[in-house]
């Protein structure tokens, strides 16, 4: 009997471990058939307005390339404050708000942008877009870097300390760059994850249907487009509509492939 | 320089802070208009839109508070002059949204246990390696293509068994929970793991199966940690824009049945935010703060209880 329950167990286990994998190959197979099915090279070429992605795609980089020039240095930065600096109830306190800032609905930042940068603009604009994505990723790199330099050893603080090094000295030259391979996954799942976002954009940078780098203006954006698209009733608009979520869905895979591929030829 | 280093990084700390409370005190003060007028019957006022006729008395100008909604005609639109006052009630979303994390959590809850139980228990190291990996690119998917992928095939096949509409609290939830389904068995099976090997070798010793000692070791010791996890996911699956805006059928109406279409707060404000204003804007903004407010609860009571215990 017990071995009957322990066999019942196992097999219910290994079954959800197989129903997971069916979504990711459903989901994955169904953008493959779809998307490669309106796949053209075309598509890198034109913009929205001729039915192609170009302005998207790039848009989308930019945004979210903004976002991390913002996001980086300063996530870094605070990572730093908390694990090198601050030691007392002030820096546990800024860890965990910034693991509740990290699960904070996305919408709601879109929303608190909205107010205090597109209403006093005057209109939406591709600055909007990256700051609201910025926010998203600050919390992410904070903890990130908070938890690579924890798992650098004391040793190597007190050596470069005891050979004169100033303490920022120290941080730069030492420990962050110990803790290189580890902030640098964090920071492309980071990345990965914000190039993904549609929400915080959707009354931030809305979309364009015109190729761009005029950060002052509605910016085009692939997320948002495919939402766009995708509610449109004609079979063209969400045949791109697929195509462009293929191609989304293989950046993300990519870079977050490689992000793992990094941490493990370190190990 | 040393000085100007260490200002900087505890002025970048400081953001934090800065941006967690600026993001309270806005939409507080968005939402300040729609507070005023409906106060906390906004809560439980399952209206939304709706045009109501006033006595003289509060005349409230109201020209540009309607919220134009393609899916939704709920009053027409004749030119009358007549005193009214539209009013807005967040009940129908607020449902929306529990409903929705509800199905979701039931539905992902127990396939993550058992997804985590195999990562860090069944599985040999290297499977479970293989496996965890896909499983965290599940959740990497971006939640659009959820949407998308929920609503054009997954939707009509639930909608075949179940009957009803495609687009409904059922479809939605459960699009939803295939979304957090992989970061909850992620998170469980980390929890799992920490459980020291020597209790799982003692109870192996005592002769108890792999069953026994995931229900009398490993359970036990992980617990808060596990809860803790689940409360996160929850916190995540509320908050859930894109996914669940496939799905749900965006109609401010109340769900008569699980498969009955209806709206969530942040599809609420995905699809209404661009065409608002006035009153109509500040009373998605009163949404906007409190979808932030429960989130804020149950990621704190997760971190500072659950987890927190856990460590």
């Amino acid at each position: 009997m017990r071995l009957l329950v322990n066999k019942i167990f196992l097999v219910l286990s290994v079954l959800s471990a197989m129903i997971g994998l069916a979504f990711l190959a459903w989901i994955l197979i169904t953008l493959f058939i779809k998307g490669l099915g309106s796949f053209h090279f075309k598509l890198f070429l034109n913009d929205l307005i001729d039915g192609g992605l170009r302005n998207l795609i790039v848009g989308q980089f930019i945004l979210a390339g903004l976002a991390a020039f913002i996001g980086i240095p300063l996530g870094m930065a605070a990572g730093i404050y908390i694990q090198e600096y601050g030691r007392g109830k002030y820096a546990n306190l800024i860890r965990d708000l910034s693991d509740i800032m990290m699960s904070a609905p996305s919408i709601v930042i879109g929303a608190f942008v909205y107010a205090v940068i597109v209403v006093p603009t005057g209109g939406t604009s591709g600055f909007a877009g990256a700051i609201a994505l910025a926010i998203m990723m600050i919390p992410v790199v904070i903890n990130t870097t908070d938890n690579m330099l924890s798992l650098v050893p004391r040793e190597l603080r007190e050596a470069g300390i005891a050979l004169g090094a100033s303490k920022y000295r120290v941080i730069l030259d030492i420990v962050i760059k110990a803790a290189k391979v580890g902030i640098m996954t964090g920071i492309l799942l980071a990345f990965a994850r914000i190039i993904g976002e549609t929400a915080p954009l959707l009354f931030t940078s809305e979309t364009s249907n015109y190729f761009s780098l005029d950060l002052t203006e509605s910016f085009p954006s692939l997320t948002v487009s495919i939402y766009d698209l995708a509610n449109e009733p004609e079979e063209s608009s969400r045949d791109l509509a697929w195509a462009a979520s293929f191609i989304l869905t293989l950046l993300v895979l990519v870079i977050n492939l490689t992000g793992r591929f990094f941490t493990r030829n370190k190990d | 320089m040393e000085k100007i280093f260490q200002k900087l990084s505890l002025a970048s700390a400081t953001l934090v802070f800065v941006i967690l409370l600026g993001i309270f005190f806005t939409l507080f003060n968005s939402s300040k208009l729609a507070i005023d007028e409906f106060g906390f019957d906004f809560i439980t006022n399952p209206d939304w839109n709706k045009e109501v006729v006033i006595d003289s008395s509060s005349i409230i100008e109201n020209e540009s508070d309607e919220i134009i909604d393609e899916d939704e005609i709920l009053f027409d639109e004749d030119d009358e002059e007549a005193e009214t006052s539209t009013i807005y009630g967040g009940l129908v979303p607020i449902v929306g949204t529990l409903l929705t994390t509800l199905i979701a959590l039931t539905f992902a809850l127990p396939i993550a246990m058992g997804i985590a139980v195999f990562l860090a228990e069944i599985a040999p190291q290297n499977i479970s390696h293989v496996v965890g990996v896909a499983i965290e690119l599940l959740a990497a998917i971006p939640s659009i293509i959820f949407g998308m992928w929920g609503l054009y095939y997954f939707a009509p096949i639930v909608a075949d068994i179940v009957g009803g509409y495609q687009v409904s609290l059922l479809t939605a939830g459960l699009v939803l929970g295939v979304m957090i389904l992989p970061f909850m068995a992620a998170i469980t099976r980390d929890s799992m793991n920490t459980t020291p090997g020597v209790l799982k070798e003692s109870a192996y010793a005592l002769g108890a199966t792999k069953f026994e000692v995931i229900k009398d070791i490993i359970f036990p010791y992980s617990r808060t940690g596990i809860i803790g996890s689940i409360i996160l996911a929850l916190g995540r699956a509320l908050g859930e824009t894109m996914a669940v805006a496939f799905l749900i059928g965006s109609i401010f109406v109340l769900p008569t049945a699980i498969n009955s279409p209806t709206i969530s707060i942040p599809v609420a404000m995905a699809n209404n935010f661009g065409e608002a204003s006035g009153v109509g804007e500040s009373a998605l903004f009163y949404l906007a703060l409190i979808l932030f407010i429960i989130s804020f609860a149950v990621i704190s009571i997760a971190k500072f209880y659950f987890l927190k215990k856990a460590n």
